[in-house]
């Protein structure tokens, strides 16, 4: 809705602020403040000291390709999830979706389909998935722990079922065409890296500066508040679902052609990882807080720690352990953070 | 014919019956006061008149025209105004974006369409510099004190052309200088035609504004005078229930 109220000069706002002598808070005091910030550090900072460590394995071009690839996937997920978390929700299903959609993609390439059917029908998949989310959440006031939690459990199953258990990998005629989308690189730079990107920007722009974003973090900050004042908090909410759902699927379609396989195990855990990215990148559990670039580089961070206990010979069974307690680090810092601005 | 009238509204919560049997009529440029302890009703009230709560019974009239209320929107769009008593402000948005929250002022870029918030600043700034509250556009409110997130829920119901402005509890957590600008504010509003309803426990300053008082007891109204027929003494009676009804 466009207000039509009469634009006025804009040296009012800076008149009350000489007659108040308050200043605003300076954009670099703004930066101190935030959390992807010293994310960002904190990931220069490890990529530095594993440069100087290991400069052959670590800094080496393969690595930087398959660190930002196996990123990127998380990183897709992250950024939709963002938009479900800013509303004070969670997704628990995005993992399950993963495995839903890649089954979904395989068979419909077996089938002999066109690639972009096979697309469509992945994030149709995801798209409806996210919907039923929603409509749960939104309009039956289910809890969306227990909703999401239904969805992860009901999306896994439906991949095995339709899977029948077994990895489909005879992609048929269109199979190639596929898997380049996932699997290929332009400018020596994975292809889901590229998506990762421009989905962060569209989604930044989205969340900043366009009312729906806006009104995702009003959801998430008080929910009331957001609906005595006009928002249309359902339908707000519905979509955010959708968003996550879809971008799960968006990450699932690249996967599968980087594997150029499906498993209906395919994201198994996943949920937790892009869950933890969103939240060491800034993201607040409780809403209302989180930014897209937040996400990314709250993926980034966890996947060079990975790669790095990696090389350095710690057992990849670990993985699990370092994600878990990131994530309760990440609320921790949070927390205390609050304590100190409130 | 009276702008907003109110007859027979009647609110159960289950077996809790907020309100009973209301009639209340309001001229344009009226201050009303609404007065009663605390539980008697009156934000109940407010809440169905602003179209948060379907009234169990009765009817509401704009103007002679009888109108359902279904969201809050439904009100606004008839020109009601609302400062809620717990305020609804997002504490993780700054006071600019609380002030527009749901009719944000956009700007076109080829097909999308942007918030403007340099127009967005500039109009909450001078909303504040109006209500003379030393409040900034681009703080969040989390980090402002009690009176400043009151001046924003006040600035809300200056965006729009309201006919009429329903305050509960405007001046709960302010200063005796931001007492004054409010009550300043609503003898403009008055002067412009618009209904104001002051819900306040501060005897003095309902007295200082509205051109009749409304008591409420008990989800019922007890009373409904001029403020020159009755006195703060024989209000705070009919609060407490020691004078029945007048
Ligand atoms: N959503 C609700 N559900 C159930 N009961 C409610 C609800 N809202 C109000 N009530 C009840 O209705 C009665 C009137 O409450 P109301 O908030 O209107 O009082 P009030 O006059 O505004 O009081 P105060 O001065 O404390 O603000 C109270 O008994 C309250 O418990
Ligand atoms: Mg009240």
């Amino acid at each position: 809705m466009t207000t039509n109220l009469p634009t006025r000069p804009f040296q009012s706002s800076v008149a009350i602020e000489d007659i108040t002598g308050l200043k605003e808070r300076s954009l670099g005091q703004r930066l101190l403040a935030s959390q992807p910030f010293w994310v960002t550090i904190a990931l220069i900072i490890m990529c530095a000291v594993m440069t100087w460590d290991q400069p052959d394995a670590f800094a080496s071009a393969d690595n930087f390709y398959n660190i930002t690839r196996n990123f990127a996937f998380i990183g897709i997920m992250a950024v939709g999830m963002t938009a479900v978390i800013l509303t004070g929700g969670i997704d628990l299903s995005v993992g399950s979706l993963m495995g839903l959609v890649g089954v979904v993609c395989g068979l419909v390439l077996q089938a002999g389909y066109h690639w972009a059917a096979a697309v469509l029908a992945g994030l149709f998949a995801g798209g409806a998935a996210g919907a039923v989310n929603g409509l749960l959440i939104a309009y039956v006031g289910l809890p969306a722990f227990v909703v999401t939690l239904g969805m992860l459990s009901v999306a896994r199953s439906l991949a095995i079922v339709l899977s029948e258990n077994k990895m489909i990998y005879e992609f048929g005629p269109w199979g190639d065409t596929f898997n380049a989308l996932g699997g290929g690189s332009v400018l020596g730079i994975a292809n889901p890296v590229w998506t990762l990107l421009v989905l962060a920007l569209v989604f930044g722009f989205v969340f900043n500066a366009t009312a729906w974003g806006n009104y995702l973090y009003a959801i998430g900050s008080n929910e009331n508040a957001a609906r005595l004042t006009g928002v249309p908090v359902r339908r707000i909410k519905l979509q955010a679902y959708i968003v996550s759902g879809l971008t799960a699927a968006l990450a699932s379609v690249l996967i599968v052609g980087w594997q150029g396989s499906a498993i209906n195990a395919l994201g198994q855990g996943y949920e937790l990882r892009v869950i933890a990215s969103t939240v060491i990148g800034g993201a607040d559990l409780m809403g209302g807080q989180g930014s897209a670039y937040g996400a990314v580089v709250g993926a980034a961070l966890i996947e060079v720690i990975r790669n790095s206990l990696l090389m350095a010979g710690v057992d990849s069974n670990w993985q699990g352990a370092f994600v878990g307690l990131f994530i309760v680090l990440a609320v921790l810092l949070q927390r205390i953070r609050g304590k100190r601005s409130a | 014919m009276a702008l907003l009238e109110l007859q027979g509204i009647a609110k159960h919560f289950g077996a809790i019956e907020a309100l009973k049997g209301v009639d209340l009529s309001i001229q344009a440029g009226e201050v009303v006061g609404l007065m009663g302890d605390n539980g008697a009703g009156k934000s109940t009230l407010v809440r169905v008149i602003a179209g948060n709560f379907r009234p169990s019974e009765g009817e509401i009239r704009i103007e002679g025209q009888t109108k359902h209320f279904h969201k809050p929107v439904d009100a606004r769009a008839e020109g009601i105004e609302v400062v809620y008593q717990d305020l609804a402000l997002c504490d993780n948005l700054t006071a600019a974006a609380n002030v527009f929250l749901g009719r944000e002022m956009k700007r076109r870029i080829g097909p999308i369409k942007i918030l403007d918030y340099a127009a967005m600043y500039a109009r909450v700034a001078e909303l504040f510099s109006e209500l003379k509250s030393e409040t900034r556009p681009r703080d969040l409110v989390r980090q402002m004190s009690g009176g400043q997130r009151q001046a924003v829920a006040i600035a809300r119901t200056r965006l729009s052309d309201a006919r009429i402005v329903l305050m509960d509890e405007p001046t709960a957590a302010i200063s005796v200088r931001q007492v004054a600008e409010v009550l300043g504010l609503i003898r403009r509003l008055r002067d412009k035609g618009i209904a104001v309803v002051l819900i306040s426990h501060r005897m003095p300053d309902v007295f200082a504004v509205s051109d009749r008082v409304v008591v409420m007891r008990r989800g019922t109204k007890v009373a409904d005078k001029s403020v020159n027929q009755t006195s703060p003494e024989e209000v705070t009676g009919l609060i407490t229930g020691a004078i029945h009804t007048a």
